[in-house]
């Protein structure tokens, strides 16, 4: 987040940060240092090549790894459409750097769909209409399975607190809410 | 060295530093990262600080509990409000969840935003932070780290590895004004801090300076009319207390608030923030 | 319909569902396990990157552009600009005004003047920064009122257009006058599928082009156009939508894209930031909104006056229809037999203005229905009462002096939703994080007063004032592998994320009683389909896709009339077969198509309107669309802070031909109205945008939303297929003025200016 009053002008100005080049850019400084690593996506171990070093993981799975599930509509952590779980935490994968992630086991939304059905949470997000645009739904999907696994019982404001850093722009999040009950009344009823 | 470095532990992550001094230290990211995706930040050469031991986990001491620069904001927030309230109120606020699941303390610290929100709480709190160089530790009230909007006085080569932050017996309260409910910058907080034994309180504002600030004049008018017995104070004094305050400010106008709501607004919190504290 | 967050229950069935059923989205599957494409997942695996050089000035003269060493970085593949144009420099949606490229001037902050294409978007980033422009910076033109006199910043002078809109006795004066000046901020679109797409060079010396947009034919007009190439050289494709409500009507990467990708040879990537994406589209326009409300002193409305500006930006967009319906539906839903109404929408160095989910009419809207509330307390009335005592009717006339002919439940809409119960009065040991400013515990339950707010509204459906609106289809029924027939469904129709691809479904199960529907991928291989925009693609494509069944139905029916020695007027299609009306004779589907597949293809057109006279006069609309709306807040006075406790919703729907889709859009369009209500701004200070991101353009977050309550007027419409009005717009229209009267209600602050801030209310 740039989260700064007294400079913020600055920041958010594309073309008046003196950081930049001329046009809000960086300049060219034929600087482009470049890492190879290995990342352990959905259980698998997958190769990354001559990366540059300041590609966040988000680029890397979609661009790099050809797992375009997690989706970019901020870069900065403020909408949730690329959250990934990493080391079992709920983090958003575009402020990841994707050089840095070697040692940590990493699900993504494609890991968590089991044997090629879908799993709980997604039915319920297809047959409660939670799917609208559906760009913000594969992070969707991960921070609401996250949340149930975490904590079966939680309440509607516990639910709506764990996806506060989801934003959704199609639906005004009833359907997604009502996908939530919906899965907790299925496990409970399968306990039952 | 390569472009990036992960080191094991402290003496690795020096040698790392001193083989490419002109490299990024890189903590939960998501600053960092935010400014690399806008362009505004291209490292030529990374030191991941994820993997240090020192920097891990917290010991809760008698007198002040000792966080790793690595803590999470998830971490305080989930297993400190009970030893730091008011700090766990102001993790309960930095951005996302997914932003509390990565981002630390040490961090923030690093950032120095004036926004920052676990800064007014650490000030308030007469915390203290511990930097490591090769040369060996210092530590630095927090106070007098932070010297202006995004710098510290972290010197090259040293590293943030610890936050001691004492221990209070006594109320806490952590108020953030935003126009959102969740995931918001804050327009102004504050961190209002009691201590029964020392009979003094605390308060620490973020938003309206380019550093975190205390208000010392409302300190110790307030001190001096709290019946520290009860834990009470006149309602006028409480009142009062919020003016000092607001005096104690001189925000600025900037797209998320005028200059004249922050002053409303942090008399107005910090006035709560007392309210809740006294009996 | 469901309750609020509640989960629907469903009844498992054998027959697949029809029309009037809570039908599931066929792309929701994939778009729950990340396996659909959106136009940002294309990849090709020799593409290259491009990227767009935007203007860091809202007003300069470009003097000098020197492209000389990005283009002698390794890994840039191509520099474009203007130069490189071989056909029309300048576009636009209505009136082409827009240069592709600036080249002599720049009009706005984040103007395209270059477009890079690299083999990385961190090269293409550093070589669109290695671009030297040197500018002569002007000072820019940002008061829209200046602007109507001010000298011209385009050839095309600086009106866009002025509506004077004369109504029975424009002078007409009543017994009691209020009157208010209103102002709205600059709201974003927002989708969050930043505006992207691949676009690939042909063998044939043509382009396509996959491409998340609300309209494939008119994007593709405009980028032939502007290629000098034929129209059939150019093919459009729709990639995966990640949203529009009415920010992708307007072109923004497609012709930089299909100009790298012919002058590379290589298909070439393009993916707006979040940041550029504000740069990128056009937003709502803010507004200033003058009104002077006359009425007798039994609360009847007698004459309203109004003279409104809307700041179009740089580039005029859809900025004259935007203010046609601003002018058109001023006056809210009431009967209004006197009007004086002037509308202005202007160019400004400000940036541009277009589409935007309710299009004109939510502006006026909160200002009308401010003014309702006003006359209401200056006439000690109840506002409902004064609503409802002026709510318009079927038969009644617009402003416009055009009579409505279809069905017009306003005084439905408001008493069946005054009637949805209420929340639960706050509790005073509530969880702070219900309270206003949430996480931030600013509040305790003392600090914090209830209010509630109503307010009503309305638009039209689909394009008006002459406009040849219609949506093609082509559908052919054949026999399916396994034997059995298929539907295949053919549109161009843009699928934003509304859920036309179901209902799409649903028109051809219904219409030729087959289980197994097929949706052809939306292309320019097929005729237009009209732009995904004014609520309007239930109606016509949806009419189309009808039209096409029944002309397929048509040739079925007649051969199987033919084998059984029938005529096919005997005939009826049912659940895969064709059977005669008196259920003696039958012949399967299956075997009807064994002669060969059936094919139809229509065009569904609406009634035919007319432009506005010199007057604002005129039938320019073909159906209007309302809705009824209650909000309940909380607010904290002190800090200025807002949260909305319950929306309530009735709307009239015509017809709801998939319930959980219309809840879906309901809910959806409020929470986009609470946004414009208490938080959402593009703040432009001196044509500068100072909050393009997520951090500092605040959307609603799910402890922003409250539960919505809705109820629906179904009264089907005449002359519509299956009487199914369009749903998305009524929902952001009114609510914004619900929740700003309820915040009035609990403050008594007047709270003329949308977004309100914490300052309005608190200082």
């Amino acid at each position: 987040m740039s989260d700064d009053p007294g400079v913020s002008d600055a920041l958010h100005d594309p073309t008046t940060d003196d950081s930049r080049g001329a046009q809000g850019f960086p300049r060219p400084d034929g600087d482009f240092p470049l890492a190879t690593y290995l990342l352990s996506v959905n259980g698998r171990e997958l190769p990354v090549d001559d990366a540059w070093i300041g590609e966040s993981l988000l680029y890397v799975l979609r661009e790099r790894l050809g797992q375009p599930g997690s989706k970019n509509a901020c870069e900065q952590g403020e909408c949730g459409s690329c959250s990934v779980l990493m080391d079992g935490a709920l983090v958003a994968s575009c402020c990841v750097l994707a050089a840095d992630a070697v040692d940590a086991t990493l699900t993504t939304v494609e890991g968590l769909t089991g044997g090629g059905g879908l799993s709980d949470v997604q039915r319920a997000f297809v047959e409660q209409g939670a799917v609208q645009c559906g760009f913000c739904i594969p992070g969707m999907i991960v921070a609401v399975t996250d949340l149930l696994d975490r904590s079966p019982a939680a309440s509607e404001l516990e639910m709506r607190e764990a996806i506060s850093g989801n934003l959704c722009r199609c639906t005004g999040y009833g359907r997604i809410v009502a996908a939530f009950h919906q899965v907790q009344q299925e496990r409970a009823d399968a306990r039952a | 060295m390569s472009a990036i470095a992960r080191p094991a532990d402290l003496p690795e992550a020096f040698d790392a530093l001193d083989a490419r001094p002109d490299a990024h230290l890189l903590a939960g990211g998501t600053d960092f990262m935010v400014e690399v995706n806008f362009g505004h930040r291209r490292p030529p050469a990374v030191v991941s600080l994820r993997r240090l031991p020192e920097l891990q986990g917290y010991e809760i001491g008698p007198d002040e509990v000792d966080i790793g620069a690595g803590v999470t904001w998830r971490t305080i927030e989930r297993e400190l409000a009970g030893e730091l309230p008011a700090l766990a109120a102001a993790a309960r606020t930095v951005g996302s969840p997914q932003m509390r699941n990565a981002a630390t303390i040490g961090g923030n610290l690093g950032t120095a935003s004036p926004a920052g929100d676990g800064l007014p709480v650490l000030v308030a709190a007469d915390a203290a932070v511990v930097l490591a160089g090769r040369d060996g530790e210092r530590t630095v009230p927090v106070a007098d780290f932070v010297t202006g909007v995004k710098r510290t006085v972290l010197r090259p080569g040293e590293i943030i590895t610890r936050v001691r932050v004492p221990r209070l017996a006594g109320p806490q309260e952590f108020l953030k004004v935003g126009t959102r409910n969740a995931m918001v910058i804050s327009i102004c907080c504050a961190a209002l801090l009691v201590d029964r034994a020392g009979r003094t309180v605390r308060i620490g504002l973020g938003s309206v300076a380019p550093t975190p600030v205390r208000a010392p004049d409302a300190e110790s008018y307030i001190a001096g009319q709290i019946d520290w017995d009860a834990l009470s104070a006149p309602p006028d004094a409480v009142a009062r207390f919020g003016e000092l305050v607001r005096d104690a400010v001189r925000p600025i106008s900037d797209h998320r608030g005028t200059a004249a709501y922050r002053s409303r607004a942090v008399q107005v919190i910090a006035t709560r923030a007392l309210e809740r504290s006294l009996a | 319909m469901p309750a609020p967050s509640q989960p629907a229950t469903f009844t498992r069935r054998r027959r697949p569902p029809g029309l009037g059923e809570s039908v599931l989205r066929p792309d929701a599957p994939p778009k729950v396990t990340g396996e659909f494409a959106f136009s940002s997942d294309l990849h090709l695996d020799n593409m290259v990157w491009g990227k767009t050089v935007r203007s860091p000035h809202p007003a300069a003269r470009i003097v000098s552009i020197d492209i000389g060493p990005a283009l002698a970085m390794p890994g840039v593949h191509a520099v474009v600009t203007q130069d490189d144009l071989w056909g029309s420099r300048t576009y636009g949606l209505e009136h082409h005004d827009q240069p592709v490229f600036a080249h002599d001037v720049v009009r706005f902050h984040g103007e395209p003047i270059a477009a890079v294409a690299a083999d990385h978007p961190e090269l293409a980033a550093r070589a669109c920064a290695a671009i030297t422009i040197e500018y002569d910076v002007l000072e820019p033109l940002v008061d829209a009122e200046r602007a109507i006199t001010a000298p011209p910043i385009h050839p095309d002078g600086n009106v866009f257009r002025h509506i004077t809109l004369r109504h029975g006795d424009p002078e007409a004066t009543g017994d009691v006058v209020v009157e208010g000046t209103y102002e709205v901020g600059m709201q974003d679109q927002a989708f969050l599928g930043p505006e992207s797409g691949l676009a690939v060079p042909s063998e044939d010396g043509g382009v396509e082009l996959y491409v998340a947009t609300q309209w494939l034919h008119v994007d593709r007009d405009q980028i032939a156009a502007c290629l000098n190439l034929p129209r059939e050289k150019v093919r459009l494709s729709l990639a995966g939508t990640g949203g529009a409500f009415g920010g992708r009507e307007d072109l923004s990467m497609q012709i930089h894209a299909c100009l790298l990708a012919l002058v590379t040879g290589r298909p070439v990537k393009m993916v707006y930031s979040r940041e550029e994406s504000f740069f990128g589209h056009v937003h709502r326009h803010p507004a200033r909104i003058w009104f002077r409300h006359h009425a007798r002193r039994d609360g009847t409305l007698v004459n309203v006056e109004s003279r409104m500006v809307f700041d179009g930006g740089a580039y005029a967009s859809s900025s004259t229809a935007v203010i046609a319906n601003a002018t058109c539906f001023a006056a809210g839903p009431y009967r209004v037999p006197n009007a004086k109404i002037d509308g202005w929408a202007v160019r400004t160095n400000n940036p541009p203005c277009g589409a935007m989910r309710g299009f004109g009419a939510v502006q006026t809207s909160f200002a009308a229905e401010a003014q309702m509330d006003k006359l209401a307390a200056a006439l000690d009335m109840d506002p409902l009462e004064l609503r409802l005592r002026n709510a318009l009717r079927t038969h009644d006339q617009l402003l416009t002096g055009q009579v409505i002919i279809g069905v017009a439940p306003v005084e439905e809409c408001i008493r069946a939703c005054a009637e949805l119960p209420m929340p639960p009065a706050a509790e005073p040991d509530a969880d702070l994080m219900t309270l206003p400013g949430g996480a931030g515990r600013t509040a305790l339950p003392h600090n914090v007063r209830r209010g509630v707010g109503f307010a009503v509204g309305f638009k039209n459906l689909a394009f008006s004032e002459g406009f040849d609106d219609y949506s093609s289809a082509r559908v052919r029924l054949e026999l399916g592998a396994d034997g059995e027939p298929v539907a295949i469904v053919h549109v161009a129709t843009a699928e934003v994320g509304q859920g036309f691809v179901t209902l799409a479904q649903q028109i051809a199960r219904a219409e030729l009683g087959v289980g197994t529907v097929l949706l052809h991928p939306a292309d320019t291989q097929v005729g237009s389909a009209g732009s995904t925009s004014a609520s309007r693609q239930t109606m016509v494509s949806g009419g189309a896709v009808q039209m096409a069944c029944a002309g397929v139905r048509e040739v079925v029916l007649e051969r199987a009339a033919l084998d059984l020695h029938l005529a096919p007027a005997d005939m009826v299609l049912g659940d895969g077969e064709v059977t005669t009306k008196d259920g003696t004779s039958r012949v399967s589907l299956a075997e009807a198509l064994r002669a060969g597949p059936v094919e139809a293809y229509r065009e569904f057109h609406h009634a035919p309107t007319e432009p506005l006279d010199e007057n604002g006069q005129g039938n320019a609309h073909w159906s209007f669309a309302f809705a009824a709306h209650r909000a309940v807040v909380d607010v904290d006075e002190e800090l200025g802070l807002v949260r909305v406790v319950q929306m309530a919703t009735a709307q009239d729907v015509g017809k709801a031909l998939n319930p959980l889709a219309v809840t879906g859009q309901i809910e959806g369009g409020i929470a986009q109205g609470l946004g414009l209500a208490v938080m959402e701004e593009i703040v432009v200070a001196d044509g500068r945008i100072r909050n393009p991101s997520f951090t500092d353009y605040l959307l609603p977050t799910p402890l922003d939303m409250p539960p919505v309550v809705q109820t629906w007027i179904e009264q089907p419409e005449r002359g519509v297929p299956y009487g199914a009005k369009g749903v998305g717009e009524p929902p952001t229209i009114s609510s914004t003025g619900a929740i700003v009267a309820a915040i009035r209600a609990a403050t008594g602050r007047p709270l003329t200016r949308i977004p309100v801030r914490p300052d309005d209310i608190a200082l």
